[in-house]
């Protein structure tokens, strides 16, 4: 295909991703505005008082940029589980799989539209936020791009989820079991200077803790581990899971006999 | 001469299971054929073009398509390629205009040619007051028809359509052979086709192979395969019932229920002998059909032959 060709390609099928997702907004944008809107009045106007300051900061200001990530990693990650499973299981990949589209530009078309979910979710989350307290960002383009990163880390997972899934439960599995717990332990409601000193390593082992504590960085300009550190994670994790999703799209599977 | 549109050589295809689907298969359609792909269920048809569409990787075994080797340019081959798979395979709750759009996107026509050619295909199919509607709404000769558009919208010179007339109606069948008909006549499209109504691959193919246990047991044109057909059988309803079926010097003659009549009549043999005898008798026919068309008939004899060799091979612990 020549490069304008990939180019139509691309974006037809980023346009239908994002179709896809904003025709059943009530199943994807609306519940986590819902969620979120609870945390911040549960967690930020309810208990956050009690807590008092974590970090230098109120409890509410500290929980907010943990909150919007949390957000855009499960919606990017749920986002193209879902899609690609559900073209899966109605054979509508076969559709993708018959042209002479590249796999790459298939990978990439479902992981932007991930990441349009993701970040569109982060927004929706964001103002919803507004009407709880006053951000403001320390490093705008550092807070950027983390949570790009983290949209596009997040949408390669969820795609690798799909190649591997034979069944709708199998799509849940990965963000009940681990992707939720890895979430609530990566510092989103604490700081991990709160812990001893053998759960701060542990936790050290939680990739989700760069990306909560880049992106708080972003904001609030703290974090508990260095900021060069944490990018490089994020960006070697990228590249190690779209090689790892790109190679089995080319050998077919979970999608070809 | 003319590369054919689709060759392949030595195609084998061994299952994760161990099952042996395709043994080695050879077989060339030339460009401009209506080519039908016979076998009863099981036998390879669609393993066999799974993998010319890349919808099955294959064990060993070499494919080109206009002579395109899928090994070493499999994009550019598919470019050629429109395929209507037997079951439905589009998303149901998207729009059936989104569908064939996105698929023109898939090979990279930019819109502005896409929107007239999808425009000119859903007319062509009786889909243009639909498009604007989910495509689970659409009976299910609509989405045969949708996945047939689907199909044409980057103009493939090779058009596979597996069973695409399963479960269609006759009236709506009819008119998608006419269809087929005229893209495979006016544009020069090549067509392989799979059915199960050996009607349609008599009246629209002009060459067939058979497959059956993953081999190509007869590959020729539809005329000679015919030629070779020994016996038809007849049946004959007749004016009043009969006690039991009548005797017919030299011919078959059974009773299958109380005023139809099943005769076997072979190669050489006269209809007019038969109903001149019927009449010695005081027996009355009215009227008269082929019990089955005459490359079901065949095509079943060729697979109860190759299943018998089996099955004899396989008792003398022979494997093919």
């Amino acid at each position: 295909m020549s490069t304008a060709q990939i180019a139509i390609a691309l974006w037809t099928l980023v346009v239908k991703e994002v179709k896809r997702f904003t025709r059943i907004w009530p199943q994807t944008l609306l519940p986590p505005s819902i969620t979120m809107a609870m945390y911040f009045i549960i967690f930020g106007s309810l208990i956050g008082p009690r807590i008092g300051e974590m970090d230098g900061f109120s409890y509410m200001d500290f929980i907010v940029p943990g909150l919007i990530m949390m957000a855009v990693i499960t919606n990017s990650y749920s986002n193209v589980a879902s899609s690609f499973f559900s073209n899966k299981f109605q054979r509508s990949v076969e559709e993708m799989m018959v042209s002479p589209m590249p796999n790459w530009v298939i990978l990439t078309g479902f992981v932007l539209g991930g990441m349009a979910r993701g970040l569109g979710v982060g927004v929706i989350v964001t103002v919803v936020s507004l009407f709880f307290t006053r951000i403001s960002v320390a490093h705008p383009l550092l807070t950027i791009g983390v949570v790009v990163l983290t949209a596009a880390l997040f949408s390669i997972g969820g795609f690798i989820n799909a190649l591997l899934a034979d069944k709708f439960d199998d799509v849940s599995i990965v963000p009940t079991f681990v992707l939720t717990p890895l979430t609530y332990l990566g510092g989103v409601f604490y700081s991990i200077s709160l812990l001893p000193a053998f759960w701060q390593n542990v936790s050290l082992l939680n990739p989700i803790l760069y990306m909560v504590n880049v992106f708080r960085h972003g904001f609030l300009g703290i974090s508990d581990i260095p900021v060069g550190w944490a990018l490089t994670a994020i960006f070697a994790f990228i590249i190690v899971l779209f090689s790892i999703a790109l190679w089995m799209l080319e050998r077919g599977k979970g999608i070809r006999s | 001469m003319a590369e054919p549109a689709l060759s392949i050589r030595g195609l084998t295809k061994v299952y994760g299971n161990g099952f042996h689907a395709l043994k080695g298969i050879d077989l060339d359609v030339e460009q401009g054929d209506f080519f039908a792909l016979l076998g009863p269920n099981g036998a390879g048809k669609s393993t066999t073009l799974g993998v010319v569409c890349s919808l099955v990787q294959k064990t060993a075994g070499q494919v080109s398509i206009f002579g395109i080797d899928i090994d070493r340019d499999f994009a550019r081959a598919k470019y050629h390629l429109g395929v209507v798979p037997q079951e439905f395979n589009f998303n149901q709750f998207e729009k059936v205009l989104d569908i064939v759009l996105a698929q023109a996107g898939y090979y990279g026509m930019p819109r502005h040619e896409a929107l007239p050619r999808a425009e000119q295909l859903l007319k062509d199919l009786g889909l243009w007051d639909k498009r604007s509607g989910s495509a689970r709404m659409l009976s299910g000769g609509m989405k045969r028809r949708l996945m047939i558009a689907r199909a044409l919208m980057h103009r493939p010179k090779l058009l596979i359509l597996d069973e695409p007339t399963a479960g269609v109606d006759i009236e709506l069948r009819r008119s998608m052979w006419d269809y087929m008909r005229r893209i495979n006549r006016e544009e020069g499209t090549t067509i392989i086709l799979t059915t199960h109504y050996l009607e349609e691959a008599e009246s629209l193919c002009r060459n067939v192979a058979i497959i059956n246990h993953g081999e190509i047991v007869r590959n020729t044109s539809v005329r000679e395969l015919l030629a070779e057909l020994d016996t038809e059988t007849f049946l004959l309803d007749l004016a009043r019932p009969v006690e039991q079926a009548p005797h017919v010097e030299g011919f078959e003659v059974h009773k299958v229920e109380g005023a139809q009549l099943a005769v076997v009549v072979h190669r050489g043999q006269r209809l007019n002998d038969v109903f001149a005898a019927l009449g010695e008798q005081g027996i009355e026919v009215v009227s008269m059909r082929n019990r089955a068309n005459r490359l079901e008939e065949m095509f079943v004899s060729m697979v109860e032959q190759g299943n018998g060799v089996q099955r004899e091979l396989d008792s003398m612990g022979v494997s093919k």
